[in-house]
């Protein structure tokens, strides 16, 4: 079975057995929580141009340079490259893995090294801070998505609500 | 060509029904396994309204609307000049499968750097849902490259 899902790279996706119910109620427990904390690390890929050809399709961005080597080249690159986008995506799952998407307040990074087919996208994320906002309670993170060689891709931040 | 009178200006709103099956399409790309994004049911278990948008969707209502065009079209710029600066996503209530909403984009700034050679637009797209509540705010850096 893990043979042909390496032959598919949405079989994975599709099996929901193994997902987590990332539940609305899910409990971040502000107390338990301490600065210098850190995520547990999502790691996606390797990358492959199946998964760039789906998130064109699916993310509505259908850039040629994600897609066709010829047009890539023909812009300056070396080949196609990964969406910023996807890249993004990959954090955020980092974000919703660990608190769902509705506790998510705030969420932003800056682009860096550009990615590449067969890359392996690593996202961490480490707790710098906890605050009182109106009625909530906030946690701060600072998270990152790197690339199997330690290059930057994304650096930035996000607050997360908890309870 | 670049115009920082166009710093204010607020394009058309725009707006999209948020659909099941491209929720699932996205989170599938994306390499997202979460029941929540492909079953409404294990959606409303899980306390959602309906299925929920993953954090990174906002953008592609927007650019299924072609918002990230506008300015470029509007200055005549390239989009192979083009880089994606930063990204920022300020969220205050949840997006989730059949709510329609509608956006609108305005430049909020324009500026350069190293003489020129690097033009940076900053444009800000609010989101709000079919209740007319503010559910989402986008801030996008887009960098030129060149003259």
């Amino acid at each position: 079975m893990s043979v042909i899902c390496v032959q598919w790279s949405w079989c994975v996706a599709g099996d929901r057995r193994i997902g987590k119910l990332r539940e609305k109620t899910a409990m971040i427990e502000f107390d338990r929580i301490s600065e210098g904390d850190s995520l547990s690390e999502v790691v996606k890929g390797p990358v492959d141009r199946v998964q760039l050809a789906l998130f064109a399709g699916a993310s509505g961005d259908h850039n040629p340079i994600h897609l066709d080597d010829e047009q890539a080249a023909a812009a300056g690159l070396p080949g196609i490259i990964v969406h910023d986008m996807l890249n993004m995506a990959f954090l955020g799952q980092l974000l919703s893995q660990w608190a769902g998407p509705a506790r998510v307040r705030n969420f932003s990074n800056r682009f860096g090294a550009m990615a590449f087919p067969g890359d392996i996208i690593t996202c961490r994320g480490l707790v710098t801070g906890k605050r009182e906002e109106g009625s909530e309670r906030l946690i701060d993170l600072e998270i990152e998505a790197i690339n199997q060689n330690g290059e930057t891709l994304l650096s930035g931040k996000a607050s997360v609500a908890a309870n | 060509m670049w115009n920082t009178d166009l710093i204010g200006k607020s394009y058309p709103p725009f707006t999209a029904e948020v659909e099941k099956g491209r929720i699932a399409f996205f989170a599938r790309a994306i390499g997202e396994d979460a029941e929540i994004y492909f079953d409404e049911a294990a959606a409303k278990q899980a306390g959602y309204r309906s299925i929920p948008a993953p954090l990174t969707f906002p953008y592609s209502i927007a650019m299924d609307a072609r918002q990230s065009f506008l300015p470029l079209d509007d200055m005549a710029i390239d989009i192979t000049r083009c880089v994606h600066g930063e990204q920022a996503f300020a969220y205050h209530g949840d997006i989730c499968a059949g709510d329609i909403i509608t956006g609108v984009q305005t430049i909020t700034d324009m500026y350069e750097k190293k003489g020129g050679a690097l033009k940076f637009i900053v444009t800000e797209i609010q989101l709000r849902n079919q209740d007319d509540v503010h559910v989402c705010d986008l801030r996008t850096v887009v960098v030129v490259r060149g003259g």
